[in-house]
């Protein structure tokens, strides 16, 4: 077995920094995806088309997907939205976005007073493990966002297409 | 001895010892049977059980309409003979696979027989949503009973072909049903768990098809994924492995019409 | 002509005034997404449902936008106050001319 030897050619060097670099830059990816790859540019579009130049604040959205989903055709997601819901003060709509489907927006929901809550369940197709976004507008023009992460897998023996 | 020759030598062994199935150890329960029912999820599982979350209960009011309709050269329903309500065929999807004057017929395969002979109206294709329809309209009558397929002197020899079908390895993956769903059920195949493949809630509302398919579509992917030729719709082999399935599953409840994912 | 399936409502037939109620509405609908292909390379046309709206006594208390993202025989649970008795309409409007009314009464105290 070869041993690290110090005073190796200076090209061959730098070539074991640069592959040193990347497979940290790999395990890095690997271990924390979020931090070091780019989120999916249409679904931040999408997003950014809804709230145009107002800030989305964190919070008030509380968006449910079971974390482990055996196919991603049917995924039940439920979604409900701190609001009192009176004639002055309710959720105008919600925006639902998945980060990996091919078209970012899945589901929107338009409530209003007579709502009672601001809660609804659907079921959704999830193309892959991601991150869903749920983004809601509110009768005084604020924004506010919540996510849930999911894994999907796919069941075993599917069809020869 | 060093680490080296125990790291060559005695774990391997080691691993081999404890990695053996030691379930035969164990004395196994009386009924070790378990529906696909129970792998699922939550979610999915409230999905097969309340009617109006579960997308199959469509099928069972187009196959109403469709048994109430009347067709072919004799212009009869199903309901002319057997009752508007369908209630009458109650307990009949637990005895299919049966013979049926001579021949091995599923319960796709009788309703066709009905159509051809008695309302004198063309045959229906397999996977075709007006046999999805009725075959979940009629095996819907018997949910909850338990399956009564039992070997009878008639049926023993495809009985028999079934069963050997089941343990029969095939295709490029060169496995036989029996290797997944009888010896490895429970454990995990990718990231899913490996079903025993009791057919106890057919039709059902796949939602990797995210449609009602029969038993035998089920099937036929089971066997491209292990990469073998796959028996044709309504042929005898299938009949055969149908037969065998049911009375493997004999005593289990029906579920149709079931959601699987 | 217009495309249209089968729909169905559950809610309660009943409610006091005030209460907030759920309703569950689902449409018989592949939802084809316009991602697919067939055997031969052939791209599948998108045909989904695309709106529902719920109108209670003639106003509309709820709308939502389906997409191909959305499951196949689309499932909606929603609430809205029960106010007033009388008729709820559903309906359902989406690609090649598709479109689907189911109604419900309901009675509140």
């Amino acid at each position: 077995m070869t041993e690290f030897n110090p005073r190796s050619n200076p090209i061959k060097l730098s070539r074991r920094t640069y592959l040193s670099a990347l497979g940290l830059f790999g395990l890095s990816s690997w271990m924390a995806p979020s931090l070091t790859m780019a989120k999916k540019p249409e679904a931040m579009e999408a997003i950014a088309k809804i709230a145009g130049s107002n800030t989305i604040r964190d919070g008030r959205v509380n968006l449910v997907i079971p974390p482990l989903v055996e196919s991603g055709n049917l995924v039940v997601l439920k979604l409900s939205i701190e609001s009192p819901m009176t004639a002055n003060d309710y959720v105008k709509a919600v925006h639902v976005i998945a980060e990996e489907n091919p078209s970012p927006n899945i589901f929107t929901a338009y409530f209003t007073p007579r709502s009672g809550r601001a809660e609804l369940t659907t079921r959704v197709r999830l193309a892959d493990s991601q991150r869903v976004w749920a983004i809601a507008q509110m009768s005084d023009g604020s924004f506010w966002r919540g996510y849930a992460d999911t894994l999907v897998t796919l069941s075993a023996c599917t069809e020869m297409i | 001895m060093n680490l080296f020759v125990f790291c060559l030598r005695v774990l391997p062994l080691l691993v081999i010892l404890i990695g053996v199935d030691s379930s035969q150890a164990l004395e196994a329960p009386k009924d070790t049977r378990q529906s696909s029912y129970y792998l699922m999820t939550l979610e999915n599982r409230a999905m097969q059980d309340d009617s109006n979350l579960n997308p199959a209960a469509f099928w069972v009011m187009d196959g109403h309409s469709l048994w109430k309709e009347k067709i072919g050269n004799k212009n009869v329903s199903c309901a002319s003979c057997h009752g508007d309500s369908g209630q009458k065929m109650a307990g009949v999807a637990t005895q299919f696979p049966k013979m049926q004057k001579g021949k091995l017929q599923t319960l796709e395969g009788q309703i066709n027989q009905c159509r051809t002979s008695r309302q004198e109206a063309p045959a229906l294709a397999y996977e075709s949503k007006e046999l999805l329809a009725l075959t979940t309209f009629v095996a819907t009558q018997s949910k909850g009973l338990p399956i009564a397929v039992q070997e009878t002197p008639q049926n023993k020899k495809d009985l028999q072909q079934g069963h050997q079908f089941f343990n029969t390895r095939m295709g490029q993956l060169n496995l036989s049903c029996a290797q997944c769903h009888q010896d490895r059920a429970g454990l995990k195949l990718g990231g899913s768990l490996i079903p025993q493949g009791h057919p106890t809630a057919y039709p059902i509302y796949r939602i990797e098809w995210q449609t009602m398919g029969s038993l035998q579509r089920r099937l036929r992917n089971c066997m491209s994924g292990v990469r073998a030729k796959q028996f044709e719709y309504g042929s005898q082999e299938m009949a055969q492995l149908e037969l065998f399935l049911m009375w493997r599953a004999r005593g289990m409840p029906l579920e149709t019409p079931g959601v699987r994912p | 002509m217009s495309k249209t399936s089968r729909t169905g409502i559950t809610m309660p037939a009943q409610a006091k005034k005030g209460t907030i109620i759920e309703i569950r509405a689902i449409a018989q609908h592949d939802m084809e997404t316009g991602y697919r292909y067939t055997e031969d390379g052939k791209r599948i046309p998108r045909d989904i449902i695309q709106l529902f709206t719920c109108q209670y006594n003639g106003e509309e208390v709820f709308r939502s936008d389906f997409y191909p993202g959305t499951g196949a025989n689309p499932l909606i649970i929603f609430t809205t106050e029960a106010v007033a008795s009388g008729t709820l309409v559903f309906k359902w409007v989406g690609d090649g001319g598709y479109e689907a009314v189911n109604q419900a009464q309901i009675t509140v105290s």
